[in-house]
């Protein structure tokens, strides 16, 4: 017979010693950062809720190319979740979506760069983000709550572990698609690395990587529910309570409010993407 | 001294290239040393020299290892044996810099399939060779304005890739490997991707262009016409190896062997062949020497009925006819100056026969070659038909 390997117990020693070594990047993050996001959305709760939805019309009604589609729906969507009494949640849904997806973009574009850049580092990537994320999304609550107590932080940490992958994939495909021959042009005019990366393959491949943030902010703001286990605030929040009490008009509501935000950034993001020349 | 020197430049794609190479050494074909090794012999063992302002052409059909051979020049790919020497400068070991100075400095390229950035302006694509060095905003600009202006694309400069034909996005791609003012100019089967017509224009843009720059051009194509009409000199290849290196005419008349022969025999030869190739030496009489009697002892001598006039320093001054000098000589008078005709048809040495074929057809005097005013030679009727038959004849031989 042999025993069972102490997989769990290996993870759980390796978490406890992460905890107590690495407290002194995690406490900043937890006291500094968490005061930051919180005050923001605090803040952005504070600012008269039609200043906002003027501002989301005029930003769609420009992205969108000057049409009307996507102001109307935006006006009377945020209308209707002030109307329902909870502007001040998704004010806190929007800011923790908001620095989850901008973590997920610093970190994910420039290791997408690398990916692409080296097949030794592709193939040490790909399994890890396979990993991370098909790992159920639970899982990455409880190290955030070791790391980052409860709250909007371990929220964002897991949001942004979840979330990251896409952009990651995205970036990497999109600068192994730029063509050889532009590639060769770039390379025949005697480019240097950098001015290739910056001059050429970024801006190819600036629609694939939109559309990995658009899939990373999307995968963001589905973590939001599952965030509000750990006490992420906002509408998530909301959507929990109304089913530990079996309230099922609250938690439609509630659901409501995250699929009008979800289709507002996405369709504000998926208009950055498109050309200026088209 | 050549402006490119290649020596035993070869490139084996895949792992055993020393294997490959030797078999190569023992004379072992293409095939025999995939088969073998399992590497594919780009290139092998090309030598050549490209002189400066030569319209050099690399041709050969797909496979043929020319587009590969025309990368071993800047280096786009690493050259497995051998040595490119470019200017004085050999490429073959130096450093990654350096490399980029000659590749910013020396060889600006052009691409078949155009290699526009579609997120780019016309000017901005012109200008990128330019921005790559760090040139100012206002000098790039300026130059790359004046390489637009060259190809006749200076009004569409804000237009973006995409919003152009392929001949005028072709044309962007050759401005901007102009803007950089390069040495070299390689052209990796630059108008193969433009339908025929478009084709003939932008060769013809291209001589007139180099008529002005006098630039070193290489020539990468598949398409023979396309070798012929621009090519100063032509190299052929077939299986990475180059199998005749000559002037269109030099292939043209004495092919190096079968292939070389296969592949030319199907040209049309009115469109090489040209003034030079099927003139006679002339029969002249000298207007400040011989008189009418000179004149009429020669056209007997050779059964002609009218005479080609030349000065002292061979300058065609027109022609008389049989008729005219007996009537002259009837009446005694020792000059021909007054019967001279000047309506004689001329072409230039080196004029297509096809055009001579139309000037031929209703004239009554042999048409006169001419070079810088002086007579180099005639062409008679049956000349034009025996060179286009003998075109011909090569064809039937191989059929």
């Amino acid at each position: 017979m042999v025993a069972g390997i102490p997989v769990a117990d290996w993870i759980d020693a390796l978490v406890e010693w992460m905890q107590t070594t690495f407290s002194f990047i995690f406490d900043p993050i937890k006291n500094d950062f968490g005061d930051f996001i919180e005050s923001t959305a605090e803040w952005l709760s504070t600012v008269p809720a039609w200043v906002i939805i003027a501002l989301v019309a005029i930003i769609a009604f420009f992205i969108s190319g000057k049409r009307f589609g996507l102001v109307i729906f935006s006006v009377i969507g945020l209308w209707f979740v002030s109307n329902q009494g909870l502007w001040e949640e998704l004010m806190f849904t929007f800011t923790l979506v908001f620095f989850a997806s901008l973590i997920s973009v610093i970190i994910g574009v420039p290791v997408g760069i690398w990916m692409s850049k080296s097949r030794v580092v592709q193939s040490i990537m790909t399994p890890i983000l396979d990993f991370m994320q098909t790992m159920p999304a639970f899982v990455y609550l409880i190290p955030a709550v070791v790391f980052f107590g409860i709250g909007m932080v371990p929220g964002v940490f897991s949001s942004v572990v979840f979330a990251t992958p896409p952009v990651v994939r995205f970036t990497n495909l999109g600068i192994r698609q730029v063509s050889d021959e532009l590639v060769e042009a770039a390379d025949a005019f005697g480019t240097t690395g950098k001015q290739k990366l910056f001059k050429v393959e970024l801006p190819m491949a600036r629609k694939t990587i939109m559309a990995g943030v658009n899939q990373t902010v999307m995968l963001s703001l589905s973590m939001v529910v599952i965030a509000s286990m750990i006490g992420a605030p906002g509408l998530g929040d909301n959507v929990l309570t109304a089913l530990e009490r079996a309230r099922e008009g609250e938690g439609f509501v509630a659901g409501l409010g995250i699929v009008i935000l979800a289709i507002i950034i996405d369709r504000i993001t998926q208009n950055l993407n498109k050309d200026k020349n088209e | 001294m050549p402006v490119i020197q290649v020596d035993n430049l070869s490139k084996i794609f895949g792992k055993k290239t020393k294997a490959a190479t030797s078999l190569l050494d023992e004379g072992y074909s293409k095939e025999e040393v995939l088969e073998k090794t399992g590497c594919t012999v780009g290139v092998n063992r090309a030598t050549f020299e490209v002189e400066e302002g030569e319209v050099f052409v690399i041709m050969g059909l797909s496979g043929s290892g020319k587009s590969t051979l025309v990368r071993l020049l800047n280096r786009l790919i690493e050259p497995t044996e051998g040595e490119v020497e470019v200017s004085g400068q050999k490429l073959a070991k130096i450093g990654k810099e350096e490399l980029r100075k000659v590749r910013r400095e020396k060889m600006s390229m052009v691409f078949q399939k155009f290699a526009l950035f579609p997120f780019r302006t016309v000017l901005e694509n012109t200008e990128f060779g330019l921005e790559i060095q760090g040139v100012d905003k206002e000098t790039r600009s300026n130059k790359a304005k004046e390489a637009l202006e060259l190809v006749g694309l200076g009004s569409f400069m804000n237009q973006y890739p995409n919003q152009l034909s392929g001949g005028m996005q072709q044309r962007v791609g050759l401005a901007r490997a102009l803007a950089n003012d390069p040495e070299v100019l390689l052209m990796d089967e630059a108008f193969s991707a433009l339908d025929p017509l478009i084709r003939k224009d932008m060769q013809d843009e291209l001589l007139d262009l180099q008529e002005k720059m006098k630039k070193t051009i290489v020539f990468i194509t598949h398409d023979l016409d396309e070798a012929l009409r621009i090519g100063d000199r032509i190299a052929l290849m077939k299986d990475g190896s180059i199998v005749q290196i000559g002037s269109p005419e030099e292939i043209l008349m004495s092919p190096a062997n079968d292939y070389v022969e296969r592949f030319v025999e199907d040209v049309d030869r009115s469109k090489v062949l040209t003034a030079h190739h099927i003139m006679q030496r002339p029969e002249t009489v000298n207007i400040e020497k011989h008189g009418p009697r000179v004149a009429l002892e020669r056209m007997r001598e050779q059964g002609l009925s009218s005479i080609y006039v030349v000065n002292r320093k061979k300058q065609l001054k027109g022609y008389v006819t049989a008729d005219d000098v007996a009537e002259v000589r009837k009446r005694e008078e020792k000059d021909l100056h007054h019967i001279l005709r000047t309506d004689m048809p001329t072409v230039e040495t080196d004029a297509p026969t096809q055009d001579i074929m139309e000037i031929i057809q209703d004239t009554p005097v042999p048409v006169a070659v001419v070079e810088e005013g002086k007579l180099r030679g005639v062409i008679v009727r049956g000349a034009v038909i025996a060179a286009l038959a003998s075109g011909n004849g090569v064809t039937e031989d191989h059929a």
